[in-house]
């Protein structure tokens, strides 16, 4: 990879950790309402999945969905409007913090039923198939997900009329609060969905950009050849609880530290500085405009407002 | 004018639809090879084939997402669920995800999906096939609900559907499909919300939709030997119901008795006697009597199964007690609660 892609690689990350950050600091105040669910740990999994991905290609996924909105190249302004409610916001406040959506990024919306947009991944990859598209869908959930019955109906169907579909699984360890060794009879969420949706699967280390970029590749060119679906498991980890409103006193602090120390972005920097000899000052750049894009994102939602209630009605049906 | 089934009149819609938008896609349990549980997709594989009509697993949380998606992506997807009581099933999908996303997003998402169900009770096919779900779809904001009750409005309101950019639960009556009436040949999508009064009267309203228009109007046959002038609307679509269409009714008849299949809870009958009361509360003469499904699931055995629907002679006497009504007297009512 050139360097240029991988300083964007690294300001991308910095830029949607800073946003989870901020989203901390304003639902703290009040200002952010309802269940906030953070990415912060898990920007290597988007980042690498979304890399290789063109700008008509898809993306869906569940409500931890700031990560994959900012990753795929959204708004963080309108991203964090709609956190504040505000009109405008990326779904005019109606939607929130877990319903993301944007057809500029082409990002068909975080959805807060675990498992319950996987069906809907298989309808845009019959969609694509239907009019002979070269396009593919991404499908990001977390390894709850594998437990629903939707998730299951959605692989087999995938799977069966071969779709462009990548599923990208995020297995972060934990469904809400529940361990997956807790909640899964197989821990193993590669080998649950090969054996029985006969697709190819990886397991992936979810906090290494380069590895999730490449196996995802790997994936986009099958589906888009027309070869069907592939089944990505990546290894990952949340900093924070479930949501803003879980301490997390089920996971231990060794647990925590053990995975912080695999943290993605200070791990792609240093193969950036490896391969590059970048000077610290470059990334220190790229920091600073991270920094301020955020603050403009911000401001940009404090001055903002939410819909009169005359328009309560709106967007329900189509005119 | 020729005559034709309820159930070839879905079919010509589904062709007609077809042939007229490359995006129509149709898909289900066993709506493909099968050509449908009920044969209303006969002969659709065979002309548009496998790309265009194909069958599905058993998966109905998958079927009604997919096509969410492809409707997402730009298509019009049909899908076809064997019957109504297999949406609670994919009730997640329905109303969950189907009803909710285009408000959710802030207008981005456009949903012209079509779900079509067959329902309905008579057939003693038990507490797992024969429901009526019409008032928890007709509850749900984001949704239209189309409850046809004759061969021409199968076919109009079929292609109404498919033609809608909202998303459609068109519930169709099992009982229904080989009832045959006039059709004409080329007919206009319908419209959507429009309430048809079938036969004038004077002196009571009945108001009913799907099968339940048939029983109104048998009733209204019995009340006019009996000299009684009844009026029979059906209300063709339950969301949103022609509340206008039912005032102006009940202004000239001064009483009104709703049928519904469903049990009464938060049903059609209460839905529409409480807007009677609001619309139409000076014109009134007597209180709205209902007429609903039995308020137990829908037992096997053949007697215990027809006393939990409505027939006509229940018809007949809610509509005597409508008529009879005076202000000491109380009505009984109907419902059939334990």
């Amino acid at each position: 990879m050139r360097k240029d892609d991988l300083m964007r690689a690294y300001y991308l990350m910095q830029l949607a950790r800073g946003f989870e950050t901020r989203a901390a600091e304003q639902y703290t105040k009040g200002r952010i309402g309802g269940f906030c669910h953070l990415y912060s740990g898990e920007e290597a999994v988007a980042l690498g999945a979304l890399w290789h991905l063109r700008r008509d290609d898809y993306v869906i996924g569940s409500y931890r969905d700031h990560g994959y909105y900012i990753l795929r190249g959204g708004d963080p302004a309108k991203a964090m409007a709609e956190l504040f409610g505000h009109a405008d916001g990326c779904c005019k406040g109606k939607g929130g913090s877990m319903h993301l959506f944007d057809w500029d990024i082409n990002f068909l919306g975080g959805y807060a039923i675990v498992g319950g947009m996987c069906p809907i991944a298989v309808g845009v990859g019959l969609a694509i198939q239907y009019r002979k598209e070269d396009k593919v869908v991404l499908c990001f959930f977390g390894d709850g997900a594998t437990n629903q019955g939707a998730y299951h109906e959605a692989l087999n169907m995938a799977s069966l009329y071969k779709l462009p579909v990548i599923w990208v699984c995020e297995n972060n360890h934990y469904a809400i609060g529940t361990s997956v060794a807790r909640s899964s009879a197989q821990e193993s969420m590669a080998r649950k969905a090969r054996y029985a949706y006969d697709l190819p699967t990886s397991v992936v280390d979810g906090m290494d950009f380069f590895k999730m970029q490449s196996v995802t590749e790997r994936a986009i060119k099958r589906a888009r050849e027309g070869k069907g679906p592939s089944f990505i498991e990546a290894k990952c980890y949340r900093y924070r609880g479930h949501s803003m409103a879980d301490p997390a006193t089920y996971r231990s602090k060794e647990e925590v530290e053990f995975w912080k120390k695999r943290d993605p972005i200070p791990r792609l920097k240093a193969v950036i500085q490896h391969d590059f000899d970048v000077p610290d000052e470059e990334f220190k750049a790229l920091d600073r405009k991270a920094r301020e894009t955020l603050d403009a994102a911000v401001r940009f939602a404090e001055a903002g407002q939410e819909l009169p209630p005359e328009r309560l009605y709106e967007d329900l049906y189509t005119d | 004018m020729p005559k034709l089934s309820y159930r070839d009149a879905l079919n010509q819609a589904l062709r007609e639809e077809m042939q007229r938008d490359e995006n129509v896609i149709l898909f289900g349990e066993d709506v493909a090879e099968y050509e449908g549980s009920f044969k209303v997709t006969r002969g659709l594989l065979k002309e548009f084939g496998p790309r265009r009509v194909f069958d599905t697993p058993i998966s109905e949380a998958g079927i009604i997402g997919t096509a969410i998606g492809a409707a997402m992506a730009g298509l019009r997807p049909v899908a076809e669920l064997m019957t109504v009581n297999f949406a609670y099933v994919a009730m997640d999908q329905l109303l969950n995800h189907l009803a909710v996303m285009r408000y959710m997003f802030g207008g981005q998402v456009t949903l012209p999906v079509t779900v079509r169900m067959p329902g309905g009770g008579g057939h003693q096919l038990g507490s797992q096939h024969s429901h009526s779900l019409e008032a928890i779809f007709v509850h749900t904001p984001g949704l239209l609900v189309l409850y046809p009750a004759t061969p021409a409005d199968a076919k109009a309101l079929l292609k109404a559907a498919i033609r809608d950019d909202n998303p459609v639960i068109f519930l169709e009556h099992e009982g229904l499909y080989n009832f045959e009436d006039e059709v004409p040949d080329a007919i206009e999508p319908g419209a959507i919300g429009e309430a048809a009064v079938l036969r004038e009267g004077s002196d009571v309203s009945l108001i009913a939709y799907g099968a339940m228009t048939h029983v109104a109007r048998e009733a209204a046959q019995l009340l006019a030997g009996d000299g009684v002038s009844a009026e029979v609307v059906d209300l063709r679509t339950l969301r949103p119901w022609d509340k206008a269409a039912v005032a102006a009714s009940v202004a000239k008849t001064h009483r009104a008795v709703v049928i519904e299949e469903c049990p009464p809870a938060c049903g059609i009958g209460a839905e529409v006697a409480a807007n009677i009361q609001e619309l139409a509360f000076d014109a009134l003469d007597a209180p709205v009597e209902r007429v609903s499904g039995a308020d137990v699931p829908l037992p096997y055995a053949r007697n215990l199964e027809q006393a939990c629907i409505p027939h006509a002679p229940d018809v007949v006497k809610a509509a005597r007690r409508a008529l009879g009504a005076t202000g000491n007297e109380h009505p009984q009512p109907v419902i059939r609660n334990p």
